[in-house]
């Protein structure tokens, strides 16, 4: 993350300049457009890198500390790129009351990361989220984007294995 | 620019885009909440037997009723049986049931979602019955029932081809045997063995109802908001359209007077839904009166409050609904641009609104010269990025400007300098669905719903330890008793209900000895918890309140955005203590302590967020102290135990 391990902006790869300039010039009219294309990025990559906000403060000829105060105040956004897959444990109240927790404790076992973390191999990584407003199917997991409601944490290990199963069937062909 | 009435410049736009019909149609929920619950491959599932069996049948698809407990949900049009709506229909399960409707025009067993609307008169001939046992006892006796039903048909109207069919949900519950009539809907509770004789020859025999059986009471749910949740397509206009939306907005242009849709609003005593419930009537005034170059309006859907899902339901079930709502109050405020801002978590209600916005601009609904009444007004879409506090207006405005969303203090007010410094007017969801409703009906049709200065309905998601999570549109005034009991089938596991928590984090529990008060504004407030956008979670016996009341704390202090010191230092400080009781090492100081921390939060805190964060805290301390005090007298023997239960999800009870 240090500045310094970062290459000049002008050696800086084609595409992420490709990408921030199309955002831009999409977004340019628009007023108090930084959030959308900060959304934009992070829709395409996981994560926001930090070349890219270099790159986009330049753009748009605003000071690096004014997207890095957005960037850190809004949870939405990362600075570190994600597993391969993301399992997400909704923490909103009905779920938190049905055993959300119990969920996550499992997943964290099973796994052997917190909440927060991705696995050595990058394959999985876990967070919770405030509520993703499925409270009818408390408790919810979103496993690649796909929710999975009225879990228990019996449930837990096949949904792991199913993706492990995939990854392997994946590296096979 | 040429001007037209916008009456008929609607009609003409309903009937160019009027949407076919079918004979036969299958129409599948497809919701957050229907998605998660397989909603997507029973759509694959249902091409599929579409294509396999060659059946002349449409599949569309549709927002939620709000029946989350029954997901997914499928309601099914055959030739000559009227539209049945089916729940809980697996991928498995979707092609016995669809060939049970559609091709052999019988209904199906198991998975019929009855009609609310109970008969009372049998005008029709009876052709189909359903029955469910609806008692608590262990042992379902649906079977039993529907196989004595048929024996006794059998032999006493030998030559009828009356179905008797098993339903899965009737929408009344704890009431033994439930039994319905099709198609009058006349509908028996509490139905013993020794009745099933008389209703074979006095009701479908002679055709006379059965006055001591009979079911008399009015369902207590009332669709405003949710008029066209799960009946339409969301993803299409024309559909929208044939079912009265934008009427309200065609009428209140045909006056050509803002000042008349606000006196409108007013009339309807119509409060904010997103939870201070400020009148709404009066904020748009306040915005309409400041003379100022541009004005703007603001959807407010950024729904963080955890445990309620009624925005999301509405902009996924109806969008256009909402859309109407704001370009009305852009019409009545003066505003030519409006933003509906949107949590990011919420994908499928983005996409919807993208479509719905789209498919408007075509139109002619948004941009210039709308309706031909030479308004203009567009409206777009900015992305919330997960912040609880952007619920708050101000700092809802900073976000949309694209900074940090923190909040400023108040005065001045948005309505007087907003966005961008111009006036603003923010509404929430659920406000300004509600607002077509009102324009188009009137404001009198809405105010005789509702009680004392909370007038109208409400959408409440019940969620929690109750058996049927769902939504719930009931008039305000309706008692908390009424809409978890009746309406939701009680606590699940037939546990013993402790509270119900409204408001979210920034509201309050309802012990069980207060569920009989009438939800109103006021009412909420004297309970020392709020309305809040309408989130209602039910705890039973096994909930710890000071684990609830921490988790809501360490929700706010979470979410706190640091600017103030009272909600930034006070919050942090005071989930310390909290989490010290919760380990047995806290003592009657510390709740002391926590109480006069609280106290300067309310006071103190620049916005809503730190000024309601201590409700929790003190809602559990006022009527579930004991549990508080069980910790510090209990010490962390107890602590340990209580921590194991929790995570076994068992009670104190149950243990000891």
């Amino acid at each position: 993350m240090e500045a310094a391990t970062l290459p000049p902006l002008e050696e800086m790869d084609e595409t992420t300049r490709d990408e921030i300039e199309t955002s831009v010039a999409k977004w340019k009219d628009a007023e108090g457009n930084l959030i959308m294309i900060l959304h934009e990025i992070q829709n395409r990559h996981g994560y926001v890198p930090r070349a890219s906000s270099l790159l986009l403060a330049r753009e748009m000829n605003i000071p690096l500390a004014r997207i890095y105060e957005v960037l850190t105040f809004y949870h939405y956004f990362r600075l570190v790129p994600q597993g391969d897959h993301n399992i997400t444990v909704c923490n909103g109240t009905a779920c938190y009351l049905k055993g959300s927790g119990r969920l996550l404790s499992e997943l964290e076992k099973q796994l052997g990361i917190k909440d927060g973390e991705t696995t050595e191999d990058r394959m999985f990584h876990l967070e919770t989220v405030r509520c993703i407003g499925c409270c009818g199917m408390a408790p919810a997991l979103v496993v690649d984007k796909k929710t999975i409601g009225k879990n228990s944490p019996m449930d837990i290990p096949p949904i792991l294995e199913k993706i492990r199963q995939q990854e392997k069937t994946h590296e096979d062909q | 620019m040429k001007t037209n009435d916008p009456l008929q410049e609607l009609a003409r736009l309903a009937s160019e885009n009027k949407p076919e019909t079918f004979e036969q149609w299958l129409r599948i929920g497809m919701d957050s909440g229907g998605i998660a619950a397989g909603a997507e491959r029973l759509l694959s599932a249902c091409r599929k037997l579409v294509e396999d069996h060659n059946l002349p049948c449409e599949i569309q698809k549709s927002g939620s009723y709000g029946y989350a407990y029954l997901d997914p949900l499928v309601e099914i049009k055959s030739k000559s049986l009227p539209p049945v709506l089916y729940g809980r229909v697996t991928p498995e399960k979707v092609s016995s049931v669809t060939l049970d409707h559609l091709s052999a025009e019988k209904l199906a067993d198991d998975h019929i979602i009855a009609s609310r609307q109970y008969g009372t008169a049998l005008t029709d001939p009876t052709q189909s019955i359903l029955v469910l046992d609806t008692s608590c006892e262990e042992g379902d006796k649906t079977k039993f029932f529907q196989s004595s039903f048929q024996d006794e048909i059998a032999s006493k109207l030998p030559d009828s081809s009356l179905s008797v069919v098993r339903a899965l949900d009737m929408g009344i519950y704890h009431e033994g045997l439930v039994v319905q009539l099709l198609p009058s809907r006349v509908t028996y509770t509490n139905v013993l063995s020794r009745d099933i004789s008389r209703i074979v020859t006095t009701s479908l025999g002679e055709n006379k109802v059965l006055k001591d059986l009979l079911w008399t009471k009015p369902d207590p749910q009332c669709r405003i908001v949710l008029r066209n949740c799960g009946l339409l397509d969301p993803e299409h206009l024309g559909e929208a359209l044939a079912r009265g939306t934008y009427r309200g907005l065609a009428k209140a242009l045909a006056k050509n007077s803002p000042d008349e849709a606000i006196r409108e609003i007013e009339e309807s005593g119509l409060r904010g839904r997103g939870g201070a419930g400020f009148p709404t009537g009066l904020k748009w005034k306040l915005t309409r009166e400041p003379k100022a170059d541009r004005k703007f309006v603001i959807c407010n859907a950024d729904e963080g409050d955890p445990g309620a899902f009624m925005d999301r339901s509405i902009l996924e079930g109806d969008p256009h609904a909402v859309l109407e709502g704001l370009l009305i109050a852009g019409y009545a405020v003066g505003a030519n641009k409006g933003y509906f801002y949107v949590r990011a978590e919420y994908p499928l209600a983005i996409q919807r609104i993208q479509k719905a916005l789209e498919d408007a601009r075509q139109c002619g609904l948004l941009g210039e010269n709308i309706l031909g009444s030479g308004w203009s007004f567009d409206a777009e879409i900015r992305l919330g990025a997960g912040a609880f506090v952007c619920g708050e207006e101000t700092a809802l405005i900073a976000s949309i400007e694209g900074c940090r969303g923190s909040p400023s203090p108040r005065p001045p007010y948005p309505s007087v300098e907003g966005l961008w410094g111009y006036p603003t007017c923010i509404n929430n969801v659920e406000t300004l669905a509600a607002a077509p409703w009102i324009l188009d009906h009137g404001a009198e049709a809405y105010a005789q719903h509702g009680t004392g200065s909370s007038r109208g309905t409400k959408v409440f998601a019940v969620t929690g330890k109750v058996q049927n999570a769902q939504l719930v549109e009931v008039p305000m005034g309706t008692s908390v008793h009424e809409i978890i009991y009746p309406i939701c089938g009680g606590v699940q596991d037939q546990a013993h209900i402790k509270g119900v928590q409204t408001g979210g984090p920034s509201g309050g529990i309802i012990p069980e000895n207060k569920l009989e008060t009438p939800v109103t504004y006021e009412n909420l407030m004297q309970l020392g918890s709020i309305m809040g956008s309408g989130g209602m979670l039910v705890m039973d016996e096994r909930d710890c309140m000071v684990d609830v009341a921490a988790f809501y704390l360490k929700f706010c202090v979470d979410e706190s955005c640091g600017k103030c010191a009272p909600c930034r230092v006070g919050g942090y400080q005071m989930l310390q203590l909290l989490l010290k009781i919760t380990r047995g090492r806290g003592s009657v100081e510390d709740i002391k302590q926590i109480e006069r921390i609280c106290q300067s939060m309310q006071k103190a805190s620049l916005c809503g967020l730190g000024q309601t964060a201590a409700n929790p805290i003190l809602s559990t301390l006022r009527y579930f102290r004991d549990e508080y005090i069980a910790y510090i007298e209990g010490g962390t023997a107890y602590a340990r135990k209580r921590k194991k239960l929790l995570s076994q999800g068992e009670s104190l009870q149950q243990a000891s």
